[in-house]
């Protein structure tokens, strides 16, 4: 729709047949199209079980080409988690009974250590394409789908609840489709929101990738060419130069990554912005400018056109996006005992069963055993929040009041906080050998090579955000010092620090799956922790003790959301929100 | 210039006994909406008019077959709705355009949503913007667009689908008053040529002159719970002349229906019994005390004594914001009412021309035996040891009369009263309300003790209707 309300065929004429830009533009999506179709064999290579590779070549000219591997991964679990996210939203926002349980399941599903469930996922996978690599590609996809769903979907949810109630009323009252509703106004509402916790989601999610590609369960390391599987063949050689190699190029991947997707999608999505909300500045992309200025957007779109319109055509037997004024509340009152009790009794049946299966197998008892290894890693999580909020809050602090600090400092803490720590484990491992620190305390070190940096990326966003008349009053007024602090700065990025807490707390968990148990070279480390026995457990295929490790993980980490979190959550909204 | 240049026709929607309780929290009924009827027909334009809280959007929205009412129908064309009404089209107060479509896109919408083909479409959209004023405008984006033109906007999107009836929320009270004034007179201009493609209009507003410029039937509301308490038809020759004595004389009588029954039970209950009356039967205004204040100062510029309409109109303010402040003086004894004039009091007087301190004892001394409210939380903590209670004593009492919202608002007032006179203290943290130490003396010297613990009413609500 973007053409009309002019003269087209004016407007063509007026255009120039061909300018550079069309031929950057069409030239780049030439070498995508001819790169994905290069790649499509390779995805469905013969694959048994027995002979496949436990390891890739650590060759660097194959960097490249294991580069676009885990790219196209990258991507190929984006798609299936918008599409996710847009039927959970919904079904959440709108279905009165359905929201009762989707959202408590999201809650959880947030809190779940994912990695804990490869082993699960890799043989599922693998039985369900038989004889092709392709369900190991499944696994790893699936694995970075479960990365990056959960938190869009959080987002898309919240605005769908938070629309505007006129522009809903508007909505009904013209009688929309459900099928124009959607389009017109859920998804445009929503965009913001979407891009920036899809690209958030994204940077997190290069940590599953390197994880997810090299894996070993059931005995046996099952590896996909990919950056992930390379840095691990590195690793398993003690290599420590090549891994220095997959470093710059994971750092080539992620800046490229926000540069050619990331930051124009943002600053395209800006156009989506209700101007209630008015942003302080616009976010640019040359990149969007280079396309806006170009007509192959619009010479892609225009075939499309017709397609949206038999779409919307035949969506309409969907009926408007309208509920009923009158329900009979008899029906209703019915309808909702009959849903809880299936569901009362398929939650007692399902958790009965799991019971029943641990205490035939590992046995109940392993539950303490579990929280008792548990307690070491939340141990870790607590001393690397503690030192990390130490540390990097006055440097957040000092960043995020400097404009032109934070300016530089900003993208480059973006990237270190997407960046995947776990090519940085074997330096970090190659030291604790050589210093002979023990895992037990290296380990924090290791959750923190990730955690750590949303707490500062969060603290330098919330100093930036003071307003400056504010800072100016407090200098005039000559508050300085532990006063300044107290009074003034703590309470201004309190909220920021607590969304950065709660993430990095999250992030360090997961970590501890992979940060417990680290082999570099021919050297074994293990620490005692919950990470550690998971991570155990997955590599034997001991299905009982890791449905153990991964539910008392999900308790730790609900109990500390519900206790601690939430309620510094709800003081940062009514007290501190400036 | 001929009057009633369309004479009504048949009925479009009627609404009949229409009723909308809300359920508090602890499961009481709240009454919104108290059996209204009214018919809207072809060729006129009505206004429901009232104060916050009389309920005009509600009606609105359940004309809009947008909400439900508790009990009766609303019918449109004899058919009682079950969803969206098919046969309207809505503005909003705040516009409502999507900001990520254009103008034209906006106003095409409702068309696709009826499936009109796309060459009709483009071309009755653009009908629709030439005759709002738009052209020119059709590629731009609403966030470009000053209020009025987004209004417009708003307009053309209404028109374009040639509504039976056209239902405006507050359509004008976002506006800055030339733009308002401007817009009017041109939906004035439509409507008497006959050009704006809608069969009726229903106007919901809180501006009296508005009501009365525009519509040939004002239906006033009157407040908790909404009831219908006149109806009014202006029979002038549009476009009105608001100099116009009989103009005047209109405005003057809904400033009276609105302010008399008030005023009525405030006599009754305040100044004589103090003691009788209660939190729920005498909600407090929401006023604050430097708006209360300000308006006696102007009152005693003005000679102690000015019309309400005059007031409101040389100080642009809508009956929104100007009746609970007379509300509030009435309430305390600072001012009188009647026949739509207000009147400053020997107590206003005094209490304007005393310095600070002074003016916050008179004040306090009002307020505490006055003010249902603040003299039931000043009782309330008297009667404790440490002159302290939780906020949700009080709040629990307020939700049998009122919503949690309204409950919430009332406190709130109460506690802005409690406050500047120095009465009571209020710690948001824990919630708690505390005794100030010269609110003790005062209670005792101005009011004889009366029973332990605040007094409500267990009843809903304040009283039935007019």
């Amino acid at each position: 729709m973007a053409g009309e309300g002019g003269f087209p065929s004016r407007a063509v004429l007026r255009r120039p047949a061909l300018r550079w830009v069309d031929v950057l533009v069409a030239a780049a999506l030439l070498g995508l199209l001819y790169g994905l179709l290069r790649l499509a064999p390779a995805l469905n290579a013969p694959f048994l079980p027995d002979t496949a590779p436990s390891f890739v070549s650590t060759d660097p000219s194959n960097l490249p080409y294991y580069a676009v591997r885990s790219l196209t991964r990258m991507f190929a679990a984006l798609i299936p988690s918008v599409l996710f996210t847009f039927v959970y939203a919904i079904a959440a926002a709108r279905l009165r009974r359905a929201e009762k349980v989707l959202l408590p399941v999201l809650d959880i599903l947030q809190s779940v250590p994912v990695l804990g469930f490869l082993s699960v996922t890799v043989t599922a996978f693998i039985n369900l394409f038989p004889g092709s690599a392709l369900g190991l590609e499944c696994a790893s996809v699936f694995a970075i789908f479960t990365a990056m769903a959960w938190n869009m979907t959080f987002a898309f949810y919240y605005s769908l609840i938070s629309q505007p109630q006129e522009l809903d009323e508007a909505a009904r009252v013209m009688r929309l489709t459900k099928w124009q509703r959607f389009w017109r106004l859920d998804v445009p509402g929503g965009m913001i929101p979407l891009v920036w916790n899809g690209m958030m989601s994204f940077g997190g999610a290069w940590f599953f990738l390197a994880a997810s590609e090299s894996i070993s369960v059931l005995n046996r390391t099952y590896a996909l060419p990919g950056m992930g599987s390379y840095a691990a063949a590195a690793i398993a050689r003690g290599d420590l130069g090549k891994v220095g190699i997959a470093i710059g190029v994971m750092m080539v991947l992620v800046i490229g990554v926000n540069a050619l997707f990331w930051r124009p999608m943002v600053a395209w999505s800006e156009r989506f912005r209700v101007e209630e909300s008015e942003a302080a500045e616009h976010p640019r992309s040359v990149v969007l400018d280079t396309l806006r200025r170009s007509s192959v957007p619009e010479r892609l779109g225009r075939p499309l056109r017709p397609v949206g319109r038999a779409l919307d055509r035949w969506t309409r037997p969907f009926g408007p996006a309208e509920h009923p004024l009158f329900r009979p509340q008899k029906r209703e009152r019915t309808g909702d005992v009959f849903f809880a009790g299936a569901l009362a009794a398929l939650v007692i049946f399902g958790a009965w069963k799991a019971l029943a299966y641990v205490q035939d197998t590992a046995g109940l008892a392993e539950f303490g055993h579990a929280f008792a290894v548990g307690a070491a890693t939340f141990g870790r999580v607590v001393v690397l929040l503690v030192v990390a909020t130490l540390v990097w809050v006055p440097v957040g602090v000092w960043i995020g009041m400097n404009p032109r600090v934070s300016r530089f400092a900003q993208p480059v803490v973006q990237v270190l906080a997407s960046f995947p720590a776990n090519f940085l484990f074997p330096f970090a491992t190659a030291f604790f050998v050589l210093a002979g620190i023990p895992l037990n305390a290296g380990a924090i070190v290791l959750m923190a090579l990730g955690a750590q940096w949303y707490i500062l990326f969060n603290v330098i966003a919330g100093a930036s955000s003071i307003p400056s008349d504010l800072r100016e009053a407090m200098t005039l007024f000559r508050v300085g010092g532990r006063l300044r602090w107290r009074k003034f700065i703590l309470p201004a990025i309190f909220p920021y620090y607590v969304t950065g807490g709660i993430t990095a707390a999250g992030g360090a968990w997961n970590a501890s799956i992979v940060g417990e148990i680290v082999e570099y070279g021919h050297h074994h480390l293990t620490a005692t922790g919950l990470g550690a026995y998971i991570a155990q457990a997955t590599g034997t295929g001991d299905f009982p003790r890791i449905l153990i490790g991964v539910t008392v993980m999900s308790v730790y980490v609900v109990a500390a959301n519900r206790l601690l979190w939430r309620r510094l959550y709800r003081l940062a909204e009514t007290r501190y929100a400036l | 210039m001929t009057a009633g240049a369309r004479s009504p026709g048949p009925v479009i929607i009627e609404a009949e006994h229409v009723t909308k309780t809300f359920i508090t929290p602890d499961g009481q009924a709240l009454p919104v909406l108290d059996g209204i009827s009214f018919a809207l027909r072809e060729g006129e334009i009505v206004a429901l008019l009232g104060k916050s809280g009389a309920g005009k959007s509600t009606l609105l929205r359940c004309i809009a077959g947008l909400i439900a009412p508790s009990a009766g129908t609303v019918t449109y064309r004899d058919t009682p709705l079950t969803g969206a009404n098919p046969g309207v089209a809505m503005v909003f107060q705040s516009f409502a355009l999507l900001p990520w479509l254009t103008v034209q896109q906006n106003v095409e919408l409702s068309l696709q949503a009826r499936n009109v083909p796309e060459a009709e479409r483009r071309e009755r959209a653009l009908k629709a913007i030439d005759l709002i004023g738009l052209d020119g405008f059709e590629g731009a984006y609403p966030k470009e667009l000053s209020g009025g033109m987004r209004q417009r906007v708003g307009f053309a999107r209404g028109l374009v689908v040639e509504p039976d009836a056209l239902l405006m929320d507050e359509p004008f009270s976002a506006l800055d008053v030339l733009t308002a004034e401007n817009l009017r007179s041109e939906l004035v201009g439509l409507w008497e040529g006959h050009d704006a493609p809608v069969k009726s209009i229903l106007i919901v507003t809180h501006n009296i002159e508005e009501a009365v410029l525009l519509a040939d039937r004002v239906l006033v509301l009157s407040s908790n719970p909404g009831s219908l308490q006149a109806e009014l038809a202006v029979e002038l020759p549009r476009p009105r002349d608001r100099t116009d004595p009989a103009f005047e004389a209109l405005v003057d009588t809904v400033y009276g229906i609105l302010t008399g029954r008030e005023a009525a039970v405030q006599a009754a209950a305040a100044p004589t019994v103090p003691a009788l009356a209660t939190p729920g039967d005498l909600p407090l205004p929401e006023a604050s005390v430097g708006g209360l204040a300000g308006l006696l100062e102007i009152l005693l510029a003005r000679g102690g004594e000015d019309g309400l309409a005059e007031i409101a109109d040389d100080l642009n303010f809508e009956i929104d914001d100007l009746l609970p402040l007379v509300d509030a003086t009435v309430l305390l004894g600072l001012a009188t009412v009647a026949d739509a004039r207000i009147a400053i009091t020997e107590e206003g007087r005094e209490f304007t021309a005393a310095d600070i301190l002074t003016s916050k004892e008179h004040f306090a001394r009002l307020a505490a035996t006055r003010a249902p409210l603040v003299r039931a939380i000043v009782q309330g903590l008297v009667a404790t040891e440490d002159g302290t209670l939780r906020e949700g004593l009080f709040l629990d009492l307020l939700r049998r009369g009122f919503s949690a919202e309204q409950a919430r608002n009332q406190l709130e007032t109460a506690i802005g009263w409690g406050r500047y006179g120095e009465l009571f203290d209020y710690n948001r943290d824990d919630g708690r309300l505390l005794l100030e130490p010269g609110a003790r003396t005062l209670l005792q010297s101005s009011a004889e003790p009366s029973g332990s613990g605040p007094e409500f009413p267990g009843g809903s609500g304040s009283g039935g209707g007019c």
